[in-house]
């Protein structure tokens, strides 16, 4: 097992290497310019020196592998150093990746991105997962009966419609009409108290149970599915000619064998979470993770959008392996070495 | 069975939970609601709630070119002086405007010397004084640095310390309008205590000071989240007794516009919101709701239409496509004048102004639209659309109608690629223009590009708007301030794009006036405001007359606010937040 493990690890560096190449890449070649957002007022030649105060006059290859350096070097010693105090080297003068439209470090900017995108979207997966499953399960135990049929229909539903329709109704019905939600998300908002935490969950029911309904009709179509695969299988019809009651047979038997597939759905889907909801954070003004890619992509701020997706890239192939474990864990029959 | 039954029951009851947290929520939400008007009682008074939908990214204007940027910073940072909504001059950390009269402003037209008012204290309770101002001067014009308002200081040679409270600001050339330095919200004063070691490449690396600049303005900032939001609290140390009105301040950013609008007309959320750019029908659908107004501020914006008078034909290749070339590469049929003037005559102004701006826009045929006495009314026909004498114009110049429609002369056909950034109210604008100019038998081709690939400056790109590869291109353009010389400036020859510049250059149309020129360069001695105004209206008409430029519609600054907040006076010419200190429930 510890000999696949890093394998599978020591695989996945040339895997990553190849993919910051791929991203840097179609980053530079993509007509997009730090200084296409700004007032015609500013000159040209004034923009010509904003570029260059960038470093953006610098070759490709100078500036991918300084981008290298920076993030594979610069940032893990200042995080050290930040998390135990010390002073590794001459840390002052070592360069960190900046963003181009606030000039502060890029991983300042994501941590402080963080916590909301983890609570808010975070906790519509989880509620997503809680709601499915269940769902899942008697949906396809009864299948055909009236709460399949309805549970079919508003998963259809929850599938076909998009979070920035279903979010956009939410605020119109909820903060228009009724008034009871703010349609604004307070990032400053702290809890201290249980009032201040009533404000805190009714500023993120909406965007967490937009986002929920969505997970769910996803994850309970699955689970409906992989269940009714193993409900007519022999080993239940085993199981029930043993005389074992309905519930043994459903949560000992069936839901573990299906739960299989879905264990490694759910943790595939995981990665989703940190790059954010783009669209709902944009509508609830959540302004997490996915926003901030969103501003960066629009603002042309290169090393933002870049060390960006190359973190969400890096939790993709590090999720794709706890998933191969996982299954591996859950089916005895699956071992690797 | 009966275990079964069980199973679903509790699978059944934690769904319920689920799904009928709605309803229970709604009731308690009611009781906090309650909770919640009790608190905003108590804060009524003092706090103000303003909703940026682009959120800023920093708060050195220095460091920035956006808009967003300039306005939040306006709440802590403050020029010399600030132009007023009807674009005059009022001082705010000076003691007077210098003019001529008064003896601040040299009669050699090379210096300026600004008296600094003595009763302003930072934020953090030391003097303002004349080396602050004179080193915002040092820290823009490093070399290193990259400053966005270097263009502010252009010809200045000197900012000199007289006293403690005395600057004089030397020009190497003579400059009939001296007031670009430190006037308006893009070039406020810097505390030079602050920002002394952010002189040039380090200036990057100041985060703490460029995302909490300490100010003389009536707010302070206590929190900046980059792209996110600002909190402010009300400056203990402002100069004015009893102001500001509100004790905190919060910037939240994100979203879009049309959003914005409704969380202050429609929901109230807010208090105040800006630059919405929202089409009008869903504008005043928002405002019937009763809860906020939207005010328009008048500045210098227009959106134009720009004519190539250069080919820009694919096949002549990258090194003669849309350049100049000493005159021997003219457009096909756009050099001809009475194309270009049939071109603006067919074009129904109202209606553009109607459909896609409200009453966030008026017909306008200046390309100085603003102020009132910079104003010129030669081209006032524009204004009409006058598609009988366009095509009377067209038939007399030789182009005759073809088998479709359209007009021919000498095998080459009225056919016209007509570009623009990607934004709703332009792609429908530019589908009227079509339909206008098939009137007068004029074929129209409509491309539109991302924003930041049309105004962004890639060499590589073949789709910037300095490139100009179309023979008509739409976009708003304005000038920073009251005084349009620098803009005006933007029509010489030698401001042409090309290779050899790198595609920089401002002037756009490739158009070149010997005339144009000198007139220009007399601008910069005429001290006389009517003398002046005079040489403004006719290098004005020297645009417009020509049809270098077709102007289209004179956009005003839209925001919304609520009925909560009083004291608001809005200014196309500012930032928008220029008397915040006055602002109050």
């Amino acid at each position: 097992m510890l000999k696949y493990l890093s394998r599978r690890l020591l695989f996945a560096i040339p895997t990553l290497l190849a993919i910051s190449f791929v991203l840097f890449a179609l980053l530079d070649l993509a007509p997009n310019d730090p200084t296409g957002d700004l007032p015609l007022t500013i000159p040209p030649e004034v923009r010509e020196e904003i570029r260059e105060s960038l470093g953006l006059n610098e070759p490709f290859h100078i500036r991918y592998l300084k981008w290298l350096e920076q993030f594979f070097i610069n940032e893990p010693l200042n995080f050290i150093e930040q998390t135990t105090g010390l002073t590794i080297g001459d840390s002052s003068s070592r360069f960190r990746v900046r963003s181009w439209l606030t000039r502060s470090p890029v991983v300042d900017l994501i941590i402080e991105r963080l916590p909301q995108t983890l609570w808010v979207v975070g906790l519509s997966y989880v509620v997503g997962i809680l709601i499915a499953l269940p769902i899942g399960v008697i949906s396809a135990y009864k299948q055909y009966s009236w709460f399949d049929q309805i549970g079919t229909f508003v998963s259809m539903i929850g599938f076909s419609v998009p979070t920035f329709f279903t979010g956009v109704v939410a605020i119109v019905i909820f903060s228009a009409w009724l008034g009871w939600l703010p349609s604004i998300y307070d990032t400053t908002h702290q809890v201290t108290d249980l009032p201040s935490f009533w404000t805190q969950v009714k500023q993120m029911a909406m965007p967490v149970m937009v986002l929920a309904f969505y997970n769910a009709a996803q994850l309970s179509r699955f689970m409906r599915a992989s269940v009714l695969e193993n409900i007519n299988l022999d080993y239940v019809r085993t199981a029930r000619a043993k005389g074992l009651r309905d519930r043994a047979i459903l949560v000992g038997h069936i839901l573990r064998n299906s739960l299989i597939p879905v264990v490694t759905m759910i943790a595939l889907g995981v990665p989703t979470i940190f790059s954010g909801a783009i669209v709902t954070e944009q509508i609830f003004r959540v302004n997490g993770l996915g926003q901030l890619l969103i501003v960066a992509i629009q603002g042309g701020d290169i090393p933002l959008v870049q060390t960006l997706t190359f973190i969400f890239a890096i939790l993709i192939v590090l999720f794709n392996l706890v998933a191969d474990i996982l299954y591996g864990i859950l089916d005895p029959r699956i071992r690797y070495s | 069975m009966k275990n079964c039954a069980l199973f679903a029951t509790i699978v059944f009851l934690s769904l319920m939970i689920g799904a009928c947290s709605g309803p229970t929520e709604g009731q308690q939400s009611i009781d906090a609601e309650e909770q919640d008007t009790d608190v905003a009682i108590e804060n009524v008074d003092t706090h103000l709630k303003l909703l940026y939908w682009q959120a800023p990214s920093t708060l050195n204007p220095y460091l920035s070119g956006g808009t967003k940027e300039i306005e939040a910073a306006s709440l802590v940072l403050e020029p010399l002086a600030n132009y007023d909504e009807e674009a005059v001059m009022i001082p705010t950390l000076a003691e007077e405007i210098p003019t001529l009269e008064n003896g601040g402003f040299s009669e050699d037209l090379q210096s300026i010397t600004w008296k600094l008012r003595r009763d302003v204290l930072w934020s953090d309770g030391s003097p303002f004084t004349a080396d602050d101002v004179v080193f915002t001067w040092l820290y823009c014009t490093h070399e290193e640095m990259g400053c966005y308002r270097i263009n502010n200081f252009t010809d200045v040679v000197d900012v000199v310390a007289v006293d403690n409270h005395t600057v004089r600001i030397e020009f190497s050339k003579v400059s009939a309008h001296p007031y670009f330095p430190f006037v308006g919200s893009l070039v406020p004063i810097l505390q030079k205590k602050q920002f002394e070691d952010c002189l040039g490449m380090r200036a990057q690396e100041c985060n703490e000071q460029n995302f909490a600049p300490i100010g003389t303005g009536p707010f302070q900032v206590t929190d900046f989240r980059a792209n996110d939001v600002v909190q402010y609290v009300a400056n203990e140390h402002y100069r004015e007794e009893g102001k500001p009105f509100f004790k905190e301040v919060t910037l939240k950013g994100g979203g879009d516009a049309a959003s914005a609008a409704r969380a202050v007309v429609e929901t109230g959320e807010y208090d105040f919101a800006w630059n919405l750019q929202v089409e009008p029908e869903i504008l005043d659908s928002m405002a019937e709701a009763d809860r906020g107004e939207v005010l328009y501020g008048v500045g210098s914006q227009v959106e134009r239409i720009i004519v190539n008078l250069t080919n820009e034909d694919p096949s002549l290749g990258p090194d003669r496509r849309s350049q100049y070339l000493e005159g021997t590469n003219p457009h096909p049929f756009l050099s001809e004048f009475a194309v270009r003037r049939a071109l603006s005559l067919a074009i129904d102004r109202s209606i553009l102004v109607e459909t896609g701006y409200g009453r966030a826009g008026e017909p306008e045929c200046n390309v100085v639209p603003a102020p009132e006495y910079y104003v010129s009314d030669s081209n006032d026909e524009c204004k009409v659309q006058n598609i009988e004498e366009a095509n009377r114009l067209l038939d007399e110049a030789g182009w005759a109608r073809g088998s479709d429609g359209i007009r021919v002369k000498g095998g080459v056909r009225l056919s016209i690629l007509y570009q623009t950034s990607t934004n709703s109210v332009r792609q429908g604008n530019q589908a009227l223009v079509k339909q206008m100019w098939e009137q007068i038998g004029v074929e129209t081709e409509l491309r539109n590009i991302d924003g930041a690939v049309f105004f962004g400056s890639d060499v590589a790109s073949p789709d910037t708007y300095q490139k100009f590869f179309a023979d008509v291109q739409m976009y708003t353009n304005s000038f920073d301030g009251e005084d349009p010389s620098q803009y005006l400036r933007g029509w010489i020859c030698s401001e042409m794009p090309s290779p050899d510049n790198n595609w920089a250059g401002t002037n756009i149309p490739r158009a070149c006036s010997e005339e144009f020129d000198t007139l220009v360069d007399q601008l910069s001695s005429v001290t006389d405001k009517t003398e002046r105004a005079d040489v403004i209206k006719k290098l004005n008409d020297m645009v417009v007359l020509n049809y270098w430029v077709i102007p289209l519609v004179h956009r005003a600054r839209v925001s919304a606010v609520s009925n909560k907040l009083k004291g608001v006076t809005i200014n196309g010419w500012d930032s928008e937040l220029w008397k915040a200190e006055d602002w109050h429930r």
